[in-house]
């Protein structure tokens, strides 16, 4: 084994990023931002609506909630699927006690096979998010570009012919990206993407066609890392979540609105022993003066319409 | 068996006694990973960057919070607790962030090397290639920082069985990548004098988080418990503690008030010296490494 000299060249080694996609920008140097009505921390709720299919093949890998047994994986497909019969049912309850739309990030699978349960969200004036087409169909860059674009468009269609709404974010299943995934995002009208966990703050993305925007949608905080991965209990998961939010409170003080982003898993969350974590850690947060819960287009449209 | 016979042993029940400055118990000293990893670099045989075929987005963005927001939170906590940090960092930050470089210049912080990128990895090089990274590493620090580098820590932690050898050959002082001891010890090298400050895996917020798995809140208080020992222990003998940081894992929001509250626990105590890696090694290099060296035993030998 031998290493070429040329290893030892960075071509990139310059200031700012490695890449064009984004600039480097420091969180605490930013001016800060007002949100609507005074509101220090604006609460965005992301449940994740999914699909796993049943002989999904995990090219290029198997995504967190992957089929892990030979075929026919059942108690994993089926564990999965009881997010969408039965755990999203007791999100929804918990989020409407307190009258917070959710921004629910869909497989357009999910809205094929389960018409009702879109129909359900959208009645609650929920966003809805692209989630790409099912857990299955990750974003690579060993992926034909018109096999990708065919992906984003059909999942984008289907959505927006079954919501009604204009679809503007979009979450990849695992937040898997290939080196086009973005132009394609922007150019299909997309208006921001969630695959993004490096800013607590929306940030500008720059892409071949239109403006494109990363909204902070965390993983390392997300129900299924604390609960599946991690093995915490509910009181460490509730613990976590109040602890992000009085920080981003406590930080709202003095450098501007905060975002506190909640990414869940309804196969996960909405377990009858985990659901009361989420109930009391919402308890907390909306017990706070200057909380506003909103969707991601709105704190958006909110962030944007202050940049100079 | 191939063994690069890095040191001699020395147990710990029977050693020469340590006095910190100040007659503190425990030397402890924080030491943040101020890192860069490239998005799509080349390939090293021996191992790849990302677990996810490139552009593995979401690992590159979760490095990169360290940088972005990660970093400034961790900073302003160790301001809070007058915790100077000594910057385990990739060189290359120097180029891509000057404003981390100079926020930790400004608070009178140590510098020294973590390789250039942590996406660069030395196994398989030659010596002069080795050679070329280190000098890299010494020319880029004193450029930018205007410090001579002093201490080492490989790049996500690979070598070559020359790597400890052209560290001390080439003028530094002390390495952080061996983990056997709570004190200071010699490191066995072909030429010039090395010493081994101990840093931490079990203290290493990577560790404690991506591999453990730990909560925030049971990392302070594995943090707090590692202190009162080794603050106990102390008392006889001076203990070092090391507390290895990762602004991308401690920065994040749920996490820092459990730290913070354990830095101001360890740091509010009386017989504690709040030192960098530099310092720790002068000290034990000008009073103990002598005294040391003769107690030691090299391996297989009876006293």
């Amino acid at each position: 084994m031998s290493i070429p000299d040329s290893y030892l060249t960075y071509a990139n080694r310059r200031y700012g990023m490695d890449h064009d996609r984004y600039d480097w920008s420091m969180l605490p140097r930013r001016k800060p931002v007002a949100w609507p009505h005074g509101a220090r921390v604006a609460l965005w709720v992301v449940p994740a609506l999914e699909w796993f299919p049943l002989d999904m093949k995990g090219v290029p890998f198997k995504p967190p909630g992957a089929m892990q047994t030979a075929y026919p994986d059942l108690r994993h497909y089926t564990l999965r699927d009881y997010g969408n019969r039965v755990g999203i049912f007791r999100v929804m309850q918990a989020l409407d006690r307190h009258g917070i739309r959710a921004s629910v990030a869909v497989n357009a699978a999910v809205a094929a096979r389960y018409p009702t349960l879109l129909q359900e969200c959208v009645r609650r004036q929920w966003e809805i998010i692209a989630n790409g087409q099912d857990m299955d169909h990750l974003h690579h860059a060993g992926l034909a570009l018109a096999d990708e674009k065919k992906v984003i468009e059909d999942t984008l269609a289907l959505l927006r012919k079954a919501t009604g709404q204009l679809v503007r974010g979009w979450l990849s299943p695992a937040k898997s990206e290939s080196p086009a995934t973005l132009d394609l995002l922007a150019a299909a009208g997309v208006d921001y993407v969630c695959d993004w966990v490096n800013d607590d703050m929306p940030f500008a993305m720059r892409t071949a066609s239109r403006a494109l925007h990363a909204m902070p949608h965390p993983v390392d905080i997300d129900d299924y890392t604390i609960l599946v991965q991690n093995h915490h209990t509910e009181d460490d998961f509730r613990d976590q979540l109040c602890d992000q939010f009085d920080l981003l409170y406590k930080e709202s003080a003095t450098q501007g609105g905060r975002i506190m982003a909640i990414s869940l898993h309804p196969w996960v969350i909405g377990q009858p022993y985990r659901i009361k974590a989420l109930e009391d850690a919402l308890q907390h947060i909306m017990g706070h003066d200057g909380v506003w819960a909103a969707t991601g287009s709105e704190i958006l449209d909110a962030w944007m319409a202050q940049q100079a | 068996m191939r063994d690069p016979g890095l040191y001699d042993y020395l147990p710990y029940a029977d050693r020469p006694e340590i006095r910190w400055p100040g007659d503190a118990r425990v030397a402890f000293w924080v030491a943040p990973n101020i890192e860069f990893y490239e998005l799509d670099p080349p390939r090293n045989p021996a191992r790849a960057a990302w677990a996810r075929p490139a552009p593995d987005v979401l690992n590159y963005a979760y490095r990169d919070y360290g940088n972005r927001a990660g970093f400034w939170r961790m900073h302003e906590a160790m301001q809070r607790c007058n915790m100077r940090g000594s910057v385990s960092l990739n060189v290359a930050v120097c180029e891509h962030h000057p404003e981390i470089i100079q926020a930790c210049a400004d608070s009178g912080w140590e510098f020294y090397s973590h390789g250039t990128y942590n996406t660069r990895y030395l196994m398989g090089m030659t010596e002069a290639q080795e050679r070329t990274v280190i000098q890299d590493s010494i020319d880029t620090i004193r450029k930018h920082t205007g410090q001579k580098l002093d201490g080492w820590l490989a790049p996500a932690l690979t070598y070559t069985d020359n790597t400890l050898d052209l560290v001390a050959e080439m003028g530094l002082t002390y390495v952080c990548d061996l983990f056997h001891d709570d004190q200071p010890g010699a490191v066995k090298v072909r030429q010039g004098r090395l010493i081994s400050v101990p840093y931490s895996l079990e203290m290493n917020d990577v560790i404690v988080y991506n591999v453990n798995l730990v909560s925030p809140r049971r990392y302070a208080d594995i943090l707090k418990r590692q202190f009162d020992r080794l603050y106990e222990e102390g008392e006889k003998s001076g203990t070092v503690m090391c507390i290895p940081l990762h602004p991308y894992l401690v920065g994040q929001p749920y996490r820092m008030a459990a730290f913070e509250e354990a830095l101001s626990y360890i740091t509010g105590h009386d017989k504690v010296w709040l030192a960098t890696g530099r310092e720790i090694a002068q000290h034990f290099n000008d009073h103990y490494y002598d005294a040391f060296a003769q107690a030691s035993q090299a391996v297989g030998e009876a006293p």
